[in-house]
């Protein structure tokens, strides 16, 4: 009766479980597939975002030595390619830019990126570096589908392009939806390579947000392991034990 | 208390002498190799033994947590990552401690389940079930509190809803919940107290109910699937027939449910530690901001049941009546339910189905809490469901009371299934 009574409860969470996942109402996102153990594409992404993003975004949890550590990259090779505020390589990442005058400038700070991937998902931030478009309506001249009305002009233009909206027909009152964005422009890369670039960023920040990533998957391999020992012996004792008790 | 002439004594000269002063191995065998449980335990009797495992190891991640942790609300943000980045292991510590508190849960849940399963709260276990209803209570107000100490934007918003509630008291809620607050909103002084609370007062509430609940368990001996008094059937040696020796029997056994446990557990930790945002939410690697509400503000996944039900009701007074009524409720169990056979093998067909639905609403109403879904059906379902959770009591009461249950004869000694 035990057993039945809960398979049918495992098929009743699976039957409700359909309806209720299906109605989630988030705006459709690009997949990231970020693979944070292609050290290449973690280490790109370093470079892109310390030439196109420190500028103006922090890392404040973030060490310059902690991703010579982790990335494989050597103190030198950190010191003249990323850090580019000539800070000691134990400090963090923090960007030159004064926090007043980017109020000023964008209307509100380029918030800290440390925990971006955290907060908002691979896949949004990917989404977010593709989904830039020209809107003139807008104080810095950029718009962004993921973000509407962000105030961040499109870091990443020139190698990306500059694509602009094509509007979905809308009745007259309504605001015009953005159908599809179009490149108008080329950039430096083709959009296969673009997107190349856009997950690269996205690995690195995604290891930024939990730098213990890869310390944490070593070590939980040899947990594993030892526990699946330490089971099998739990077994065989209790069996021992247990022998007699009919 | 004088010792019986032939009572047990370490063969130990050292110990012996400590025994005559302080009979303290004395009681440990009886309360382990002296302490017979039924043999035929199953599955769903392991969870009490990972409870307190559990807790255990909330109390000593905890410690180390608390050396790093700076409860100031300007400074717990930074230093939760100061952990996660710089304490050497504090990513580790800090992973066991968050899918600690969710496990917690899990087995607790189930730990209760297997009371309804069984009729582990009936007679003469009624106290040991409101010992531990009291734990599971004092068990959400310390994860509550937990929560709050991150400072994200959930433990901020977490905070002022949950807080919001005791506004609903007449008369004097608003001064009720500006005296929680230390404050007019969540801020550094509530922040502070409540560290306090969740590292020190509530721990130790804590323990103490799990003495009381042990204490009670071992007076009126464990239950069992078939619901049977092991102690009605003693041999000529005055131990029950169908009773063997927690230690070493239980122990050997308890360590195989540790072992899968942590399996299961260690994943977690290593390979999923946000458990795909449900152990630990997205919106709260965003700093507290006062001026910025989130777009969904619930608690974690072990309090959105109640959540949904709270939520379900349109009057804020009237939901949470309802919410504090849905936890009470259980409190009162062991009268609601007045049959005489405490296993599900052996009661009517009735009480299995009103159990799995009951289980199932609970799971549902806590899908809906989460608050993903803005459709608006799901407000009606979950007022449904939460019609559903009292009308479970209901029906257990006049199902029992009135003698509608046909109940299966119940065997003499217990049946080993394994």
């Amino acid at each position: 009766m035990n057993k039945r009574m809960f398979s049918g409860l495992l098929l009743a969470l699976a039957l409700i479980s359909g309806p209720v996942l299906a109605q989630e109402a988030t705006p459709a996102l690009y997949e990231a597939h970020v693979n944070l153990h292609d050290m290449a594409s973690v280490q790109r992404g370093a470079r892109i975002f310390f030439n196109y993003c420190a500028g103006c975004h922090s890392l404040q949890y973030m060490r310059y030595s902690r991703i010579s550590h982790d990335l494989g990259l050597s103190e030198q090779q950190v010191m003249t390619n990323l850090d580019f505020n000539g800070v000691k390589f134990g400090d963090h990442a923090i960007s030159s830019m004064p926090a007043a005058d980017a109020t000023k400038w964008f209307g509100k700070a380029p918030p800290d990126l440390s925990l971006e991937v955290r907060a908002k998902g691979a896949d949004w931030v990917y989404s977010y570096l593709k989904s830039f478009y020209l809107d003139p309506t807008r104080p810095v001249g950029w718009n962004n589908t993921v973000f509407p009305n962000t105030s961040m002009p499109n870091p990443l233009w020139e190698l990306q392009g500059v694509q602009t909206a094509v509007y979905a027909p809308s009745r007259p009152g309504e605001d015009a939806k953005v159908d599809k964005l179009d490149l108008n422009q080329p950039g430096l890369e083709t959009p296969e390579q673009f997107d190349r670039t856009a997950r690269d960023v996205t690995a690195f920040l995604t290891y930024v947000a939990e730098p213990n990533v890869y310390e944490r998957e070593r070590v939980g391999l040899w947990v594993l392991l030892y526990l699946v020992a330490f089971s099998l012996l739990a077994v065989f004792l209790k069996r021992e034990y247990w022998k007699d008790i009919h | 208390m004088a010792a019986a002439p032939d009572a047990w004594k370490p063969k130990n000269k050292a110990l012996a002498w400590i025994e005559d002063r302080l009979p303290i191995f004395g009681f440990m065998r009886e309360h382990t190799v002296e302490y017979y449980a039924p043999k035929n335990f199953n599955f769903m009797y392991f969870f009490g033994s990972l409870a307190l495992l559990l807790l255990v190891n909330q109390i000593v991640t905890g410690i180390f947590l608390a050396m790093n942790f700076n409860p100031t609300s300007a400074g717990a943000f930074a230093s939760i990552e100061y952990i996660m980045r710089d304490v050497e292991w504090g990513w580790l510590i800090r992973y066991m401690h968050v899918t600690g508190a969710s496990l917690l849960f899990v087995v607790i849940y189930l730990h209760m389940f297997r009371a309804l399963m069984y009729g582990s709260y009936k007679q003469p276990r009624e106290l040991l079930w409101v010992i531990g209803m009291l734990i599971y209570l004092a068990l959400m107000a310390e994860a509550f509190m937990g929560y709050v100490l991150p400072w994200g934007q959930m433990s901020f918003w977490g905070a002022k809803v949950i807080i919001s509630l005791f506004g609903a008291v007449p008369v004097i809620g608003n001064k009720l919940v500006e005296w929680i607050m230390g404050d007019f909103l969540p801020s550094g002084a509530t922040l502070n107290r409540f560290f306090a609370l969740h590292v020190i007062a509530l721990p130790l509430v804590l323990l103490l109910l799990v003495v009381l609940h042990l204490g009670a368990l071992h007076t009126s001996g464990s239950n069992n699937p078939d619901g049977i008094e092991i102690k009605q059937h003693k041999g000529a040696d005055g131990k029950p027939l169908d009773g063997i020796p927690f230690h070493p029997y239980y122990t050997v056994k308890d360590l195989v449910g540790v072992g899968f446990f942590l399996l299961l557990a260690a994943f977690i930790i290593f390979f999923q530690p946000t458990f795909f945002g449900l152990f630990l939410e997205h919106d709260n690697y965003v700093p507290a901001n006062p001026l910025v509400t989130p777009a969904a503000i619930h608690p974690v996944w072990y309090f959105t049941p109640f959540y949904a039900m709270l939520r379900s009701v349109p009057s804020k007074g009237l939901g949470v009546i309802t919410l504090f009524a849905a936890i009470a409720v259980l409190f009162f169990l062991p009268w609601i339910d007045r049959g005489k056979v405490k296993a599900m093998r052996y009661r009517g067909a009735s009480y299995k189905i009103a159990l799995a639905i009951f289980a199932l609403t609970f799971i549902w109403l806590g899908k809906i809490g989460i608050g993903e879904s803005t459709w608006i059906g799901d407000t009606y379902i979950a007022r449904a469901l939460t019609a559903v959770y009292f009308v479970f009591f209901l029906f257990l009461w006049a199902y029992t009371y009135f003698g509608w249950e046909r109940t299966k004869p119940v065997p003499e000694r217990v049946t080993m299934h394994e």
